[in-house]
């Protein structure tokens, strides 16, 4: 059989990068994307990096080197990223006829069947015309199996001089032994954080060692994940490109509030926004949830004050993807839950158990009419609709509230450059 | 379960169709009318809208307040409009090259030229194709 070829392109500090392309100031100055509600770094670039800024630091953590050094800090702004990402993924297309969107910011592209000499050349190419076009850097691996490409990138990662292109494939077995050695097993993709420790406890310390381990033995310990991911470090390809992504199985909306909140009417309003959206994206891929968690939690840093969470989750009677019933049932979950003099910082919604819309079944003893279910998606296609043309929350649910002054807070955001005529780039 | 079509009066999702009267003639020749945005906006993936603040390009007919069409799939040559980074700031230019030398120049060029080097910190940005200019 004809070996496999699989390239991966991820995004260095998208958001970063995605800032920058708008604005010329923040060219190889220190610059940070906080996460939502401006609470970690999510996004760190190479110049703040140098300053000892890392990726998952709580903001209020580095202050200090933030205001000694000016380093630029933006709040994550959704919007242009998506954007952005949608012209990165066209553009890849465009090069790569197979494409699987990983991520905001990374993709894998197969390139079996497309006869390229230089493989090492086309990844150059890709990393040009990306650039050009949409003025995102990106970094470009390649190598003959998924598992592998993440390995190169882990590689060229660490590595400012490589000109961020890694083709695995050329390498004579020494070389892929010493790369494969370089790579601790923290940073194999599939491997968990308990998966390694348990990796590390026997000796198995990088990825070159799991590549040599036992096959039995990482078959009997890591199930045949792990015996996969064995498999592609020693170059044959199990994991395929999936190209057309499966329909979520799970949908969760939770973000934490701008301020701590005590009011029950506040976390009513916060709780019925998550269900909304969430049932907006479910009704998108044709779904109905038959299982609805709510949860919510007190702030876990202010170690001073009284901590508290808890979540419900109820079985639906039956499957649905009606704002007005998921609504209720969630409010319902939260009454049960909600304790007078607590400090909340998050609450979150969790939709599970989710069937395709067309299994439906009126159920034995009626209580389901199938009448009845198609005037409430009717009624919820106008809802979608009219927000799809006109806007996100056009038309609320009256609980859902108007003030929302609990929203996440985003300080530090930069402006709608893509989607708002009063927002666009000035020059 | 509550009775929604009391609250949400159902509306249909399309208007009835009438069955009635004669069909258009013309039903079997309908076309998609122009869109401004298939002529302005070839390649949608690379291209990016941006208001001109200033009258630097005024020889190019680009005055205050247009909104530029800039193409980064372009590639920038003699006499083209571009948007450049030139170090920390974005700017309205128009190129030219002389004697294998290629600078960067307000129209007309009251100010000094810009000459893009490719050792300095900048860059052609994109490649300006229209201009949406608001008629008074």
């Amino acid at each position: 059989m004809k070996p496999k070829i699989f390239m991966l392109v991820d995004a260095a500090q998208f958001y970063v990068s995605c800032e920058r392309v708008f604005n010329g100031a923040l060219h190889l100055k220190p610059t940070v994307v906080l996460s939502n509600n401006d609470g970690c770094l999510v996004a760190v670039s190479r110049e703040a990096r140098r300053l000892g800024l890392v990726r998952g630091q709580p903001f209020f953590q580095c202050q200090q080197i933030i205001r000694a050094h000016q380093v630029q800090v933006y709040s994550s702004n959704y919007a242009v990223y998506a954007e952005l990402s949608r012209r990165m993924m066209g553009v890849l297309a465009q090069l790569l006829p197979r494409l699987e969107e990983y991520s905001i910011d990374e993709a894998f592209g197969e390139l079996t069947d497309l006869a390229i000499n230089d493989l090492t050349e086309f990844a150059r190419t890709v990393k040009a015309r990306v650039y050009q076009l949409t003025g995102i850097p990106i970094r470009v691996a390649v190598a003959s199996t998924k598992c592998l490409t993440k390995i190169a990138s882990a590689l060229l990662k660490g590595d400012e001089h490589s000109g961020d292109v890694l083709d695995l494939t050329g390498f004579t077995q020494e070389q892929l032994d010493a790369a494969l050695a370089r790579v601790a097993i923290e940073d194999v993709w599939g491997i968990g954080p308990k998966s390694a420790l348990f990796l590390r406890n026997y000796g198995v310390q990088t990825a070159k060692d799991l590549r040599d381990a036992d096959e039995r033995w990482i078959k009997k310990n890591l199930t045949v994940v792990g015996a996969r991911i064995q498999m592609e470090l020693k170059g044959t390809s199990c994991l395929p490109l999936e190209v057309k992504r499966p329909p979520k199985q799970q949908i969760i909306c939770a973000k934490s509030f701008g301020r701590e909140i005590t009011s029950l009417i506040e976390l009513e309003e916060a709780v019925s926004c998550y269900v909304a959206r969430a049932a907006e994206k479910l009704r998108a891929q044709d779904g109905l949830s038959g299982r609805l968690t709510v949860f919510l939690r007190t702030n876990g840093f202010a170690t001073n004050a009284p901590q508290y969470a808890n979540e419900f989750t109820v079985d639906l009677p039956s499957p649905t993807a009606f704002t007005p019933e998921l609504i209720r049932q969630a409010l319902a979950g939260l009454h049960a839950m909600y304790r007078e003099g607590y400090r909340y910082k998050k609450v979150g919604i969790v939709l599970s158990r989710i069937t395709p819309l067309p299994v439906v079944q009126p159920d034995l003893f009626g209580e389901v009419s199938l009448v009845e279910h198609y005037r409430e998606m009717q009624l919820m296609a106008v809802v979608d609709a009219i927000n799809r043309i006109f806007g996100r929350e056009t038309l609320v649910f009256a609980v859902q509230g108007w003030t929302r002054s609990w929203r996440m807070r985003q300080d530090r955001l930069s402006q709608h450059w893509l989607s708002r005529w009063e927002e666009m780039l000035t020059i | 379960m509550p009775e929604t079509g009391d609250i949400f009066p159902l509306v249909p999702l399309w208007p009835q169709q009438v069955h009635a009267g004669f069909p258009s003639p013309g039903d079997d020749w309908k076309e998609p009318p122009l869109n401004l945005h298939d002529l302005v906006v070839p390649h949608p993936l690379s291209s990016y809208f941006i208001r001109v603040s200033g009258d630097s390009m005024r020889g190019a007919c680009i005055r205050a307040g247009d909104i530029v069409v800039v193409d980064r799939a372009l590639t920038a040559a003699h006499r083209k409009i571009v948007v450049a980074r030139v170090g920390e700031h974005l700017l309205l230019k128009r190129v030219q090259v002389q004697q294998r030398k290629v600078f960067l120049h307000a129209d007309p060029p009251e100010m000094p030229a810009i000459e893009l080097d490719q050792q300095a910190d900048m860059e052609i940005w994109g490649v300006v194709t229209y201009c949406v200019h608001r008629v008074r």
